[in-house]
């Protein structure tokens, strides 16, 4: 078998949102001449609720169900990782696609590595070469502050995994074959084990659905201000983030953080409130679609992405803004 | 009594993420970056942070904490710095053909020092660095070993035989056991790494760095080749199109701001 081998992921016991972005990647490489179809395979420990309607565009959706894959198999590192090189060795496909995630920024590295080909991380593009068929990405470098283009050469399985946010999820329901893939025999002989997962989920709308998010860096000062940033997210239906200098600081959990090693987000509006906007922090920015900057220095980066701005205090301009904001929502 | 642990750091020396963009350039006839004049390179940041955890290691109980590095060019004030911070010894493989390494070479290279150096116990490094953010050298190291691997470490607890690691979490952490010995990237939720004493300076000016050729690793260039090609690198366009609202004084400004985003719909 040919073709492409998305490794999609499960949340909430059914494909994520995360996979439908890596299934539009997908659809995209088909699209300029990946032939041989497009299978998703999720790993975990109870896979009863997925469907393929889940999984719009697929001709296969392959369950890999294993104790050892709790929680999408993101801890353990050696099961996810033998169960995937076992099933890619079984279907030998021409290109394979992770999420760049807690998941697959792990075992796509380690299964290339396996494999002994390369692999491409976090790319933000994926295109098919005219003329070789092979496939390029394109991919954030030196923190963002430039792309390179790379290219798999000869005829060795390509492996990359995907910046989340950056494909809109594809849409509709799938209607392929669903079926199982027996890892038990690969799986028993992982050496890491995974104890426990703590989730500390902040409370309220998650960074990574929020429609609104307001943002705190460096330059608010301290954690206080966070408590005025979170008033202004209830009263638009969004969450609060940070970057990672002000979660770094200690002042809220490390869970807000957007960025390159943080959550990459995709809201409407991204308010930032004394952010610098490095490089690094704008990679968690690529899909978000109106970002608005209030900071003291005029020539702060962030104003070179932001697309409305106020320069001056942020302590002088929010509660104003806030006012405001809370008059129109009457 | 546990005997004395041998733990090696893996730590790259990368341009100083802090420089500015406008100061950041790419020469795009070669696809490569310049380096900005004036600016000193710098350890990557979450190789800081290895090295801080393998020094908790050294706090709490017996251990010998080496650093090694792949490179040309090295700058020794900077790469020093790992010294000073406590660390014992310092390990450089330096060649002119290990200039900006894709991460394949330069696991074949950190294979070859480890078995080298070693036996080692635990073997960290940094989730990932701040020039090619690849993120994945010590994946493949531990591929390369045979040994496994955990991620993202924000506590390390040796035992007897087994490391604990706290894995951080895009939303919280995982517990993950690993027997040694056992390959483990570091995250920044560890803590600061922390500041070379004057005491630790001093120490680490009369230190040598051991220098290994590719030959004393008996690897050549053929096991350098890059495996993916890399065709383009450049520096995407930005324009800015800001429009900033100004107002009598920066409250009046807050007021348009949320006026002129409610006209738009966005909010």
């Amino acid at each position: 078998m040919a073709g492409i081998l998305v490794f999609g992921e499960v949340q909430y016991g059914a494909i994520s949102a995360v996979s439908g972005e890596l299934l539009a990647a997908a659809g995209k490489l088909a699209d300029e001449g990946v032939d041989g179809g497009i299978s998703i395979a999720v790993m975990g420990d109870d896979l009863s609720g997925v469907t393929a309607a889940q999984a719009p565009g697929t001709d296969h959706v392959i369950t890999i169900s294993h104790p050892s894959l709790k929680d999408g198999g993101t801890g353990g590192y050696d099961a996810p990782l033998l169960a995937a090189a076992a099933l890619a060795e079984s279907i030998s496909p021409d290109v394979i696609l992770f999420a760049k995630s807690d998941f697959g920024a792990v075992v796509g590295p380690g299964l290339a590595f396996k494999l002994g080909v390369p692999v491409a991380q976090d790319c933000i593009d994926v295109a098919v070469e005219s003329g070789t068929g092979r496939v390029t990405v394109t991919r954030p470098v030196f923190g963002g502050n430039a792309l390179a283009v790379y290219g798999f050469d000869g005829d060795n399985v390509q492996i990359t995994t995907i910046r989340p946010g950056v494909f809109d999820p594809i849409e509709g329901e799938g209607s392929g074959l669903i079926e199982e893939f027996d890892a038990s025999g690969v799986v028993s002989g992982a050496r890491t084990t995974l104890v426990e997962t703590v989730v500390q989920e902040s409370e309220g709308v998650r960074l990574e659905d929020a429609d609104v998010i307001i943002s705190g860096g460096r330059g608010v000062g301290g954690p206080e201000p966070f408590e005025l940033l979170q008033e202004l997210a209830d009263i638009l239906g969004g969450a609060v983030g940070a970057s990672r200098a002000a979660c770094d600081a200690g002042w809220v959990d490390h869970s807000y953080q957007i960025g390159l090693t943080g959550k990459s987000v995709k809201p409407t509006v991204y308010l930032s409130i004394g952010i610098s906007g490095a490089s690094q922090h704008m990679a968690g920015l690529s899909g978000a679609r109106n970002i608005v900057a209030i900071n003291k220095d005029g020539d702060a980066n962030i104003f070179k992405s932001a697309r409305f701005g106020v320069i001056g205090d942020w302590a002088k301009v929010l509660p104003s803004f806030t006012a405001t904001v809370r008059d129109l929502a009457g | 009594m546990r005997l004395a642990l041998r733990i090696a750091v893996c730590v790259k020396q990368v341009p100083d993420p802090e420089t500015p963009a406008s100061a950041f350039k790419v020469d795009e006839s070669v696809n490569r970056v310049v380096p900005a004049p004036g600016v000193p390179p710098v350890v990557n940041g979450f190789d800081l942070h290895a090295v801080e955890a393998a020094l908790r290691i050294k706090d709490a109980g017996d251990a010998e904490v080496i650093v090694l590095a792949v490179g040309n060019d090295f700058v020794m004030d900077v790469m020093k710095k790992p010294l000073s911070m406590g660390a014992d010894a310092l390990v450089l493989a330096e060649d002119l053909v290990l200039d900006d390494l894709d991460a394949v070479s330069t696991v074949n290279v950190l294979a070859a020092m480890i078995e080298k150096s070693g036996p080692f116990d635990l073997i960290l490094g940094g989730r990932q660095a701040s020039d090619w953010d690849q993120a994945h050298v010590p994946l493949g190291l531990a591929e390369k070993l045979g040994l496994p691997c955990v991620t993202l470490a924000r506590n390390i607890d040796p035992g007897d035989g087994v490391v604990r690691v706290e894995r951080a979490l895009t939303d919280g952490y995982q517990v993950v056991e690993a027997p040694v010995p056992v390959v483990i990237t570091v995250s920044n939720e560890l803590g600061e790494a922390r500041y070379p004493t004057l005491r630790g300076i001093m120490a680490a000016s009369r230190k040598q760095p051991e220098r290994l050729t590719l030959d004393d690793l008996g690897l050549n260039a053929e096991a350098l080749k890059p495996a993916l090609t890399l065709r383009r690198l450049f520096i995407p366009e930005s324009e800015s199109q800001v429009e900033l609202i100004e107002g009598e004084d920066e409250a009046d400004a807050g007021r348009k701001l949320a006026l002129r985003l409610r006209e738009l719909n966005l909010i």
